[in-house]
């Protein structure tokens, strides 16, 4: 394989990258700000964060995507590609996320709420000081579950024609004929992201249970806390 | 019920579905007094801590404290139900130690303590600080300043509960079950904290206990619950010695038999 086709494999891997982080900070904003809103003490709030949450997990990302790149600009809205294709990676993964940020909030016991009562915070205060450290520490797992699944999603926006590494690899299979061996390339592209990922996730998960002075047992890939 | 009561519970109701808790309660603590709730379980007694701690909400009645409303605040001149605003400024004066401790697991030893007074009260760190060490020293953890809740026995961790608790100054403290969840010895050590706060502060104490030495050692009134009304009040020696009523005197045997 030549040089040449190296560097398009890598300038792929760049892409993914990019769309992974990127679609992990704009879906982490989605999911909090979706996740809270569904607990607000304000009824039309929590009825638009609901339609958000209910509507984007029953869209494929792949129709979002297409809407985006396709139909949105024939009503005048040409967004870059990347952009485009951030955003329906991270709306979607950001309403799956909301249901995490929900359910670990509720998770923090009534009595952590009833005792910052007792001390007479805020409503705010209590959110922000008491349940939101204690629900961040609960919602690490179930992120790092997501944060893969962005990355597995952003193989879709190959289809619109952003070169990632998905889409470098077809080019690759074209120009050398050995399909076996670029999708084996792929796999291990694809893989090593995944296992970084996770390792990083293990790393915050540590954190974050240290954060509530829970032990956690020592190896990497163990990373169960107690 | 006087006029210098304090707390005043004027014929207050509560229901949970059809089971009423309690029944047309009325009574007053005065400042400074330190009252014991005793009674069988169900009998309404945390449920009146709670109200106190504007946690539960009353169906009918009126509870004051310091002759302010609770639930209810004045609006364009009838009475309406009280708001978040109004509620804290009635909640600045009380505060609650609970069966279960609820130290906040996110912050260690020390931060338990300056969080409110700082955030709340609006102390300096370093006045929370120095006011937090004071307090854990008279509880006996000076040297846990540092640890997490986590790392705590459940003597140790209520007795945080209860340095967090006073750091706010309260003029009103709620007790309810306090050492229940402890094993004997581990009571034993939360029970002297709460005599020497008892001895050396002037706190109006709302004590819900089934420890009837320090009952007596503490209280200055008794109240026995039965199904949401109080059917004796007596001070300790005269309740615990010469209780008048059946019902009383069963449920004391009962706790006798207990220990
Ligand atoms: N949130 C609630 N929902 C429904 N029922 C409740 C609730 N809180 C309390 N109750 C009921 O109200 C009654 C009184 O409860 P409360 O906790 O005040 O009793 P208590 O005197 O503190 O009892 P114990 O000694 O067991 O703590 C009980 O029958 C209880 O089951
Ligand atoms: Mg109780």
């Amino acid at each position: 394989m030549s040089g040449g086709l190296w560097l398009r494999l890598l300038d792929g891997l760049l892409v993914t990258l990019q769309l992974t982080g990127y679609g992990a900070v704009l879906g982490l904003l989605f999911a909090f700000a979706a996740g809270l809103a569904r607990l607000s003490r304000h009824r039309v709030v929590r009825g638009i964060a609901f339609a958000y949450t209910e509507g984007f997990r029953g869209l494929p990302a792949l129709v979002v995507l297409f809407w985006l790149v396709f139909a949105l600009p024939g009503l005048g809205f040409q967004l870059n590609p990347l952009f485009a294709g951030v955003l329906a990676l991270s709306l979607n993964i950001g309403a799956y996320g909301a249901e995490v940020v929900r359910g670990a909030v509720l998770s923090v016991p009534a009595g952590q709420i009833e005792a910052a009562t007792a001390l007479n915070f805020t409503r705010w205060q209590r959110m922000r000081r008491v349940v939101l450290p204690q629900a961040v520490v609960a919602m690490v797992p179930p992120f790092g579950n997501l944060l893969i699944e962005l990355l597995k999603a952003t193989a879709l926006v190959s289809l619109v024609y952003l070169q990632d590494l998905t889409f470098q690899g077809q080019i690759v299979r074209a120009a050398t004929g050995n399909t076996a061996m670029t999708f084996f390339g792929l796999l291990v592209g694809y893989g090593v992201i995944a296992l970084i990922l996770t390792i990083l996730m293990r790393l915050v998960e540590r954190r974050a249970a240290a954060s509530l002075g829970r032990a956690v047992r020592p190896g990497l890939l163990s990373g169960r806390t107690s | 019920m006087t006029r210098a009561d304090q707390i005043t519970f004027d014929g207050v109701s509560k229901k949970f579905g059809e089971n009423v808790v309690l029944d047309d309660l009325s009574f007053g603590v005065a400042a400074g007094e330190r009252v014991t709730l005793i009674g069988p379980s169900g009998s309404g007694k945390t449920t009146i801590l709670r109200m106190l701690m504007t946690l539960t909400e009353p169906d009918s009645g009126t509870i004051t404290v310091d002759g302010d409303n609770l639930f209810q605040e004045m609006r364009n001149g009838t009475l309406v139900p009280a708001r978040e605003q109004h509620l804290r400024s009635v909640r600045r004066k009380i505060t609650m130690v609970f069966q279960q401790y609820n130290l906040f697991p996110n912050m260690r030893v020390l931060r338990n303590v300056t969080e409110a007074p700082v955030h709340v009260l609006g102390l300096s760190q370093d006045e929370a600080e120095a006011r937090a060490r004071e307090l854990l020293e008279m509880v006996g953890l000076a040297d846990k300043i540092d640890a997490h809740p986590a790392h705590l026995s459940g003597g140790q961790q209520q007795r945080v509960a209860i340095a967090r608790a006073l750091a706010i100054r309260p003029e009103v403290l709620l007790l309810d079950e306090v050492t229940s969840a402890l094993d004997p010895e581990l009571a034993a050590e939360v029970l002297d904290v709460l005599r020497d706060v008892a001895k050396s502060t002037s706190v109006t104490m709302l004590c819900v206990t089934h420890a009837m030495k320090f009952a007596r050692d503490i209280s200055d009134r008794v109240l026995m619950f039965n199904e949401g009304r109080i059917i004796e009040s007596a001070p300790p020696a005269e309740l615990f010695d010469a209780p008048q009523h059946e019902r009383t005197q069963r449920f004391l045997r009962s706790l006798r038999e207990e220990s």
